[in-house]
């Protein structure tokens, strides 16, 4: 359903990308590891049109996104989750949420899919009316996701949920995402530093060096892998 | 009736009368609250104007008042040939695409540069605007005074009165303030400016047409103001001086309210008014004319005392 080849991208005069090439066939989790500045986030802004590639394609459903707006993306089926969740801090939770099916005209399922929200997160529901700022780390992370949800995506964009969450909040969160994927059949790309956990979780996975994909399998083929073993696992 | 004067005495009908001591008057205390929440009407629908485009581009606009006398001017020229109000709208129209215009064409490079070239650029503007003004319709001032829709006598209730003029102003500022909280609270496309003036990457993560957004705040901001210029062109001839001083007390205003708030804009202006009426009669002449010397003087010391405002956010900046 996507696929990148030989996309290149840069910051500027950084290069963040060096020739990424990979695949997410439909349904399932694909993982994608890597070290601090591997250029994970920035395969993701290249595919949801934030980080413009320099080279290569991205095709979702074999149309050519790479030159595509951000906007018209969504509206294509790809919703992104940023690193560090970027939700509308002075908006309330609700507002959120409707932003978040701002490329909707179906105003009556909005309001449905907006229940279906509270009920995969029910503590979002009890703080509808609340401000986002008011919301707790993880909680403001769930929102981060249902407010990606809300734009009905096939394809979700998912860059660290972990990042800065206790550990059982994590496991609650991620077991939450394996729900969603297998219930609205989302196909989902996982940027994730806790290999282990988003390994346990994915199908299939990318370990990208440099801008680069350094090496790529199934997710228990990798988690038996001696070198990523070494350098994510961390055992 | 209200007529047309000086500059400084904006509104006449206060500004004449001497000045006894609240206790020993205070039904012209009582007039000189009334006809400055009308004066800082005005000052507070500039600010919103100046607020609308601060919120959302971090943008301080120093061309806003010669934006607004330039369609003013034009206002002027349509209203010669066409009723009062017709010419008001189309006026508006006329300003919505030229803020749209001004955003994509001038602001768009310099909206995420260094914000002094975005200073730069409004200066630049703001004599561009001042010297075609001047070119097109001359030094001699114009007056509204035969278009004008707000005659007839003052409305009194005891000895307190309200002219047709002030109370024209009131409304229509009122309407405005209205119409701007219903768009932002109550439409999907207010909430998506919202967002945007919040941030910008979620917003176009979730689809939201982010450029659109900040063209459609220059051409609401634009729109707004020409509202405000029209209004003081009714009680001050019109001159290519004549909104600066407007804006300096708006921009008072918009500083006093907190440049982000536009709640704040209104309390600002309303405020602006009500102590620029009251020093003008009660301050002892002996002190000076106190009059614009006050704006700077509000801006002055709530940048060193609260410099976000009474409603701004602080001004730490979120990542
Ligand atoms: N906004 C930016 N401006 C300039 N360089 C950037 C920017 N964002 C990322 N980079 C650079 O691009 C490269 C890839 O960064 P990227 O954020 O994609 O890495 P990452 O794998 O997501 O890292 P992390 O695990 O720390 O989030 C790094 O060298 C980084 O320094
Ligand atoms: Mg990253």
């Amino acid at each position: 359903m996507l696929s990148l080849r030989n996309v290149h991208a840069a910051y500027g005069s950084v290069l963040a990308l060096r020739g990424i090439s990979l695949e997410a066939p439909e349904g399932g989790i694909i993982s994608v590891l890597g070290a601090n500045g591997a250029g994970k986030s920035s395969t993701l802004r290249a595919i949801s049109g934030l980080l413009r590639p320099s080279e290569g394609t991205i095709e979702f459903d074999g149309k050519p996104i790479d030159k595509m707006r951000p906007e018209k993306i969504v509206q294509m089926g790809i919703s992104h989750v940023p690193e560090g969740r970027q939700i509308f801090t002075e908006l309330t939770v609700m507002e959120n949420l409707r932003l978040g099916a701002y490329t909707r005209r179906d105003g009556d399922a909005v309001k449905r899919d907006i229940d279906r929200i509270f009920s995969y997160f029910p503590v979002l529901g009890e703080r509808a009316k609340q401000q986002a700022l008011l919301l707790s780390g993880g909680e403001q992370q769930m929102l981060a996701i249902g407010r990606a949800l809300m734009a009905k995506p096939r394809l979700l964009l998912l860059d660290e949920p972990s990042l800065g969450l206790a550990p059982i909040l994590v496991r609650e969160i991620f077991s939450i995402i394996k729900t969603i994927s297998e219930e609205e059949k989302l196909t989902i790309l996982l940027v994730e530093q806790d290999a282990s956990l988003a390994l346990s979780i994915a199908d299939y996975g990318y370990v990208l060096e440099s801008g680069t994909v350094v090496l790529e399998d199934t997710a228990e083929q990798l988690r038996g892998n001696e070198s990523v073993r070494r350098s994510y696992l961390g055992y | 009736m209200d007529s047309i004067v000086s500059l400084t005495g904006l509104w006449p009908d206060t500004a004449v009368m001497l000045a006894a001591p609240p206790w020993e008057d205070p039904s012209l205390f009582a007039q000189l609250i009334i006809s400055g929440i009308a004066s800082g009407s005005l000052f507070a629908i500039l600010a919103l104007a100046i607020v609308l485009i601060y919120r959302s581009t971090n943008i301080l606009n120093f061309a806003q008042g010669e934006m607004a006398m330039f369609t003013t001017f034009m206002a002027w020229t349509f209203m010669t040939r066409m009723d009062f109000w017709p010419a008001f709208f189309v006026a508006l129209l006329v300003a919505a695409a030229m803020g749209g215009a001004l955003e994509r064409l001038v602001l768009r490079p310099v909206e995420d540069g260094p914000p002094l070239n975005s200073v730069i650029v409004t200066l630049g503007l703001f004599t561009i605007f001042n010297g075609l003004a001047l070119w097109i319709w001359g030094p001699l001032p114009k007056g509204f005074g035969p278009f004008s829709v707000f005659k007839g006598s003052a409305i009194c209730a005891s000895d307190v009165c309200i002219g047709r003029l002030s109370l024209g102003t009131l409304i229509v500022a009122l309407i405005v303030m209205l119409a701007l909280y219903l768009l932002f609270q109550r439409t999907g496309l207010g909430l998506a400016m919202r967002a945007t003036a919040q941030n910008r990457l979620a917003s176009q993560l979730v689809g939201i047409p982010v450029n659109n957004m900040l063209t459609l705040g220059w051409a609401l901001s634009a729109t707004v103001g020409a509202v405000a210029g029209v209004l003081v062109a009714q009680s001050v001839s019109l001159t290519t001086g004549t909104l600066f001083v407007i804006l300096l007390y708006a921009f008072a205003a918009a500083v006093l309210g907190g440049l982000d708030s536009s709640i704040g804009a209104v309390v600002g202006g309303l405020s602006i008014g009500v102590l620029k009426n009251l020093s003008a009669v009660y301050v002892p002449p002996e002190v000076g004319s106190v009059d614009v010397a006050m704006a700077f003087l509000v801006i002055v010391l709530v940048l060193m005392v609260r410099p976000a405002g009474l409603f701004g956010r602080p001004a730490a900046r979120r990542v």
